[in-house]
């Protein structure tokens, strides 16, 4: 039996497709692959492929829940009426806000966060890390309802505490306003996942070589500059990575703003919107049309991620 | 040698589990058969009715409780998604008003024997019986029956000289909370809270949300936010607004009554909840009784003098479940739950005024609520919110629109939101 390199990737891996010309033991190894990854895969379709693509067909039709007699083939024109809707662009736009500000302190504080964990003392840095992880253990909701008791009227510390900021009194609503609520918003959210993207940062961080850092060091590059030009350009698949996850995290925020304000003073996203039309209205059409259209805008983040990066994934696995 | 042992351990564990499971899977449990009643959460006054009527069964069923969400939308969705998959674990359920006409045009409700229909709306408050029904028909029967009064702290009203003793309207207590320098505490929030209010308003000035449901076309549906009631509606939500506090537009019943147990609101519109929640604060210490006994009470504010208030109606009414195995002893059950004598019990251990007249006349109820006779009163005026099976949208499109009540033209907001009800209701907009 002849070996033909299909590649020039230097020898069969498993991920290249069997061909004609496939060795036995390339072979046997992606059948062990099937069979290994093979159940994950099914499982994955029965529970992420298979809603979706009911998403999709649904989202085709006029079908209300509470009346399946009436259910009505209307093509694209469930898109038409979401599209052409100033609640959906309103949604967006303050979705596409949440994610912007969140996800860029979150990347700033994060990185912070991760520098002071990589370089603490050996002794306290498993303290220091679990300190830091605790706001990401605490539950979505639970931390919003903290977050509403401490800014709310009635039950609230923050205005007492911080009154002798400007524009805080002791008597400032926080979610009377489209703007002052976004910004409670964003802080609990912010709070609640630096946590998780310092952690991830903190993951690159440690794969930077030491070798490097050190022959910067003897040529006498400064602080900032092994920051620049050393440590963050090999840490640019580590900061996709958090980037990316936090971003599609962010931008199908649903539960703070729902314990908040309910969608109230203009706060309402994307997912609030397809949750009011699926759950609160019960038009499944439409409320799977929203779904799909939010899906998309996801798939769509992420390809710009991949491609604006300029990062191949498999570099980063340390497949190359 | 610890660690194959505790995984020893663990695998029995797992497998006395599974097979507990199975157990309670396949094995018919002997008995009489369970009747589920999901309940709205209270005090657990509900499930105490369900003991007693499982006891006084003599064996017939046993009625087992499982609890809703907090909020009435949330326990229409929970409901809706069950019985849209014909769950026929659901027996009985405890309803809030508005969602009746919605699940009895799904065909989720059984239908009510004509004996046991008679039987439970005999003495029955107006609204209550109004609110059970959908197209004339009776489709659920009534447990209990909430109402709004208007509260007021004695000592702040006797300053401004405000007669309180005959019927108030909108205008003068807005009036007298500007020259006490007070609040009305009233539900500003964007929530259920604010159809509440503005449907009492617009009903109060002779006007209708809905003039004509038309169950068979939701798009003929037909409005009345553009009549002058509705349009003086809009003006009082707006001048309360004024006078209502910096928490207004986030302010629900629960922080209202917590503003009028404090210093700041001279007038609060809410339910009969709110004596309850003093005492109990006078009782654990954290409220003075002096302020318990500065409460007031009176009929709902008047849109215009002169024509009687229509307050809110609200409470809970018992469907029984289209899909339920059990319809008859269900019925049997709803019959025990509704009786006099439990919803007696119910209103002074939880607070909940009953639905049967007699109730406010018992000497208990009197002692424990003094204000029961008012209660009565505002029950035979009140008015159920729009009936529709369409609810949820004409809900929604009025918060929509007339949240924050600050910042909304009196003279516009009607009729915008008349036009976004269409227009969902044709699933032309989002909601």
């Amino acid at each position: 039996m002849t070996t033909t390199e299909r590649t020039g990737t230097g020898g069969a891996t498993p991920a290249s497709p069997a061909g004609p010309g496939t060795s036995d033991k390339a072979r046997s190894e992606q059948r062990l692959g099937w069979m290994l990854a093979g159940p994950a895969f099914v499982i994955m379709l029965l529970v992420t492929a298979y809603p979706i693509a009911q998403a999709v067909y649904y989202s085709l039709f006029n079908y209300r829940l509470t009346d399946p007699d009436n259910i009505s083939f209307v093509g694209l024109n469930n898109y038409a009426v979401i599209l052409t809707d100033q609640i959906w662009w309103t949604s967006f736009g303050v979705t596409v806000f949440i994610t912007v500000v969140t996800v860029a302190v979150e990347l700033v504080l994060g990185f912070a966060l991760a520098l002071v964990m990589m370089n603490a003392l050996k002794a306290i840095r498993p303290v220091l890390r679990a300190a830091i992880l605790i706001p990401y253990a605490v539950i979505t909701v639970v931390s919003a309802f903290a977050w509403q008791y401490a800014f709310s009227l009635d039950s609230g510390f923050v205005n007492s505490w911080f009154s002798w900021l400007p524009g805080v009194a002791v008597d400032t609503d926080w979610f009377g306003g489209t703007w002052s609520s976004l910004f409670v918003i964003c802080l609990a959210e912010i709070w609640k996942t630096t946590p998780f993207i310092s952690l991830l940062l903190l993951a690159g961080l440690a794969q930077v070589p030491d070798v490097l850092q050190e022959a910067a060091r003897v040529d006498g590059a400064s602080w900032w500059q092994r920051m620049w030009k050393v440590t963050i350009p090999n840490m640019k698949a580590a900061i996709m990575v958090a980037l990316l996850f936090r971003t599609l995290d962010a931008f199908r925020v649903f539960d703070t703003v729902f314990v908040m304000t309910g969608g109230a003073e203009n706060t309402e996203t994307v997912s609030f919107l397809a949750y009011r039309q699926t759950i609160a209205r019960l038009e499944i059409g439409l409320g799977s049309a929203v779904s799909v259209l939010l899906f998309l805008s996801v798939v769509v983040i992420c390809v710009g991620f991949i491609k604006g990066f300029k990062v191949d994934l498999s570099q980063a696995r340390g497949e190359k | 040698m610890r660690r194959a042992r505790w995984r020893r351990g663990l695998a029995a564990g797992v497998a006395a589990a599974a097979l507990a499971g199975l157990a309670g899977c396949g094995g018919a449990s002997a008995g009489p058969p369970v009747l589920n009643w999901y309940t709205n959460p209270d005090d657990g006054g509900q499930a105490e009715i369900a003991a007693a009527c499982t006891a006084a069964s003599g064996g017939a069923y046993r009625i087992a409780t499982s609890v809703l969400p907090r909020q009435a939308g949330e326990q229409r969705q929970q409901l809706v998604r069950r019985l849209a998959a014909n769950d026929s674990s659901i027996d009985i359920m405890s309803i809030d008003p508005p969602y009746i006409p919605e699940f009895a045009e799904a065909g989720f409700l059984a239908p009510v024997p004509e004996d046991v229909g008679s039987r439970a709306t005999e003495g029955v408050v107006n609204s209550a019986i109004e609110g059970a029904s959908w197209n004339g028909e009776l489709v659920t029967v009534p447990f209990w029956a909430n109402t709004q009064l208007l509260w007021y702290r004695t000592s702040q009203v006797e300053a401004t000289g405000l007669d309180m003793d005959g019927p108030v309207t909108w205008d003068q207590i807005i009036q007298a909370a500007q020259q006490g320098d007070k609040q009305i505490a009233a539900q500003g929030a964007r929530a259920e809270s604010m159809t509440v209010w503005l449907n009492a308003l617009i009903e109060s000035g002779g006007g209708e949300i809905i003039t004509n449901p038309s169950p068979e076309d939701p798009e003929g549906i037909e409005l009345g936010l553009d009549s002058p009631a509705a349009t003086k509606a809009a003006e009082i939500m707006k001048q309360v607004s004024q006078v209502a506090g910096p928490g207004f537009s986030t302010a629900d019943e629960d922080q209202n009554s917590n503003a009028f147990q404090g210093d700041a609101a001279m007038f609060q519109v809410n339910w009969p909840f709110v004596w309850g929640k003093v005492n109990s604060a006078v009782a654990d210490g954290s409220v003075e009784q002096s302020v318990a006994d500065d409460f007031g009470w009176a009929l709902y504010p008047q849109t215009e003098a002169g024509t009687p208030s229509a307050p809110p109606y609200g409470g809970i009414n018992l469907g029984v479940g289209a899909f339920s195995p059990n319809v008859d002893l269900a019925y049997q059950a709803t019959e025990c739950i509704v009786s006099e004598e439990n919803q007696k019990q119910y209103m002074l251990t939880n607070g909940n005024p009953a639905a049967k007249e007699s109730v406010f006349t018992d000497p208990e109820v009197l002692e424990q609520f003094p204000m029961a006779p008012l209660i009565e009163q505002s029950l035979q005026q009140a008015k159920p919110r729009p009936q529709t099976a369409y609810y949820s949208e004409v809900s929604e499109s009025i918060q929509r629109n007339y949240h924050p009540s600050a910042g909304i033209d009196p003279a516009t907001v009607g009729p915008a939101t008349a036009e976004l009800i269409r227009a969902v209701m044709a699933k032309e907009q989002l909601l």
